[in-house]
């Protein structure tokens, strides 16, 4: 087969001009009604439930979820699906333990909850470093990742393709704040839901809407191992070599579970509904759709090694990331691959917005304004320096996509899931939860859980073997969630206990009724 | 009659709504946690129940993966019409007791 990827045909830029089109008339529109900081971070606190799920989905559903769990499943079958779940359950979690309480308590950022009865200024700068070192990590896998995507399917060169993201999505947050971000993530979730939707459907047509037709022709397709040209087979729908070690497995999924409830630009939009019923509402629907993305996705995947071969897929990218795309070309021609790509285009664009703005407000609202000036900045100077704090991190992203260019950097959403669940989310959690909570509490679990998870990251095997390519690793997880995680609930815990603090456990009664009735909720 | 916020924190009401909030966030996460690791762990140390075949050629796994999705978005409905039906009005009911 014969494939046009890698080139940017008329489809493609049609389609990629249409989003960028109607997202920039949207950061016009948006622009207009952003003057204050509420507006700025918080769209004005007047999202919809619905609007919120899908931009929530839009945040959360990156192109390596997309392009890359479709890619795993083609070439590595079962092991690609078992991927997909992890990446679901951490929703109900953040429903029953976070979503209320957080709406209720915070501002703009998730600090702002830990912060609340504690000191400020070592509980902000704490919680600033866990927060912009997560969504670093994060943002780093998604620059170098969007720029090899954009080069494979536009055939523009990967520093070019970095600059582009950087500027459009600059364009977004700057001008448009929460308002533009929200807009375009529900544009590119809608997108994206519709996309694969269709793709799915194409695929089950070929096989008479039957999924077991389907997995009987993904055995039958060919491969060529060693030189050898034979079957897939069976064990293409059989649990491999991802899931061998029930502590890796385990410490993974808790990483990807529990490192939901502590990634900030996922936190920030709950500060954009109106109530916490609207919060919870909003995270019904998120469930709803990214689950059912995550159900159709392998379908994708499964049809791709079906439909379009496995060596093709390798011959294309190694990772197998574009078996999504060339599903698309062979089931509806170039048009259809045209409209995928944009429609990853999109995705990338969106979810580096998402985090430039939450990388801004810990810098802005975080540092500037509750370390810097002491709570005390006026309106105006607020959201001026949040600009200059978008401006700042955009240009920090784009810079560190391209000195990562070419680096193995699979392991940084891992690393940046890690640090959520470690640093953000014990503290996020027992600040609501825990009377005793005192902040060299919270400073000391946010520190261990940031500093541990780096440490021991660089000790795994996902280093040492991976990417320095030694014979053997110091710490033998892959993920270390499970041990940096305990770690920094046992020292938020026993520190804590060492050090009352009368204040805040009085203040902690005094915010009951803002956590459980709302009372005084912003 | 209104109570003061001291009054209301002091509430058996309150303190019964807070106690079954947390209860039954507790009892979910706990289901949760079970079926989620209990596949995560059950693929790790017993891969050919997952191979089986339950037809020409699909595996139990397939279903069963399907399946944590299905129920970890059927238990976040069950925790939203909870909270709808009786959490709401429990907490709409307090609120307006406080002064």
């Amino acid at each position: 087969m014969e494939t046009t990827l890698g080139t940017p045909t008329t489809s493609a830029i049609a389609f990629f001009l249409i989003i960028v089109g109607i997202t920039l008339a949207i950061t016009y529109w948006a622009a207009k009604r952003t003057r204050s900081t509420k507006e700025f971070y918080a769209a004005g606190r007047s999202v919809s439930a619905l609007q919120n799920g899908l931009a929530l989905s839009g945040d959360y559903m990156s192109a390596a979820s997309f392009l890359g769990i479709a890619g795993m499943v083609a070439l590595k079958g079962y092991d690609g699906m078992i991927y997909a779940t992890g990446w679901l359950v951490g929703w109900p979690a953040l429903m029953f333990l976070i979503a209320e309480p957080l709406r209720n308590l915070g501002k703009y950022t998730f600090a702002d909850v830990v912060a609340f009865r504690l000191s400020q200024t070592p509980v902000r700068i704490a919680s600033a470093i866990g927060g912009v070192l997560t969504v670093l990590f994060y943002t780093i896998a998604q620059m170098v990742g969007s720029g090899n995507l954009i080069k494979l399917m536009f055939g523009i060169s990967y520093e070019y393709a970095i600059v582009i993201v950087g500027v459009i999505m600059l364009a977004y947050v700057l001008f448009g704040g929460m308002i533009a971000t929200t807009w375009v993530q529900i544009i590119k979730a809608v997108l994206l839901l519709s996309g694969v939707t269709v793709l799915t459907i194409m695929v089950l047509a070929q096989f008479n809407f039957s999924p077991a037709n389907l997995y009987e022709a993904v055995t039958k397709s060919q491969e060529t191992i060693k030189g050898v040209v034979g079957p897939v087979g069976q064990k293409a729908l059989e649990p491999g070599g991802q899931v061998s070690n029930a502590w890796d497995a385990v410490s993974l999924g808790i990483a990807l579970m529990l490192g939901l409830l502590g990634l900030p630009h996922i936190l920030m939009r709950f500060y954009t509904v109106p109530n916490a019923k609207a919060a919870r509402t909003s995270v019904l629907y998120a469930t709803g759709f990214i689950g059912y993305f995550y159900i159709i996705i392998p379908i994708v995947g499964f049809g791709a090694a079906a439909l379009v071969g496995r060596d093709l897929i390798k011959k294309i990218d190694a990772g197998g990331n574009m078996a999504a795309p060339l599903l698309a070309e062979q089931l509806a021609g170039t048009p259809f691959l045209g409209f995928i790509a944009a429609v990853a285009f999109a995705t990338i664009l969106a979810v580096v917005a998402g985090l430039t703005l939450a990388g801004a407000s810990a810098l802005s609202h975080d540092i500037y304004v509750h370390v810097v000036k002491k709570g005390k900045a006026t309106e105006q100077e607020q959201v001026r320096v949040a600009r200059w704090s978008t401006v700042v991190f955009g240009i920090v992203a784009v810079m560190l996509g391209i000195v990562f260019k070419g680096q193995n950097v699979a392991y940084m959403v891992g690393l940046a899931f890690a640090i959520a669940c470690s640093a953000n989310f014990p503290a996020l959690l027992l600040s609501i939860v825990w009377r005793k909570f005192t902040t060299a509490g919270a400073v000391s679990s946010i520190l261990t859980g940031s500093i541990l998870t780096v440490l021991l990251i660089i000790l795994s095997p996902t280093i040492q073997i991976d990417v320095l390519k030694h014979t053997d690793a110091y710490f033998p997880l892959r993920n270390p969630a499970i041990v940096s995680m305990t770690a920094s609930f046992v020292v938020a815990i026993v520190v804590s206990l060492i050090t009352r603090e009368k204040r805040a456990e009085t203040m902690f009664d005094d915010e009951k009724l803002r956590t459980y009735l709302g009372i005084g909720a912003e | 009659m209104k109570q003061t916020a001291r009054q209301m924190l002091d509430s058996p009401e309150f303190k019964a709504m807070v106690t079954k909030r947390w209860t039954i966030s507790v009892i979910l996460t706990a289901i949760l946690f079970v079926i989620y690791y209990g596949y995560i762990v059950l693929i790790a140390v017993n891969k050919p129940f997952m191979a089986q075949k339950i037809g020409d050629v699909t595996t139990l796994g397939i279903p069963l993966g399907v399946l944590v999705i299905l129920l970890s978005w059927v238990l976040t409905a069950i925790y939203v019409i909870w909270a709808n039906k009786s959490h709401d009005p429990e907490v709409r009911d307090l609120k307006s007791k406080v002064q």
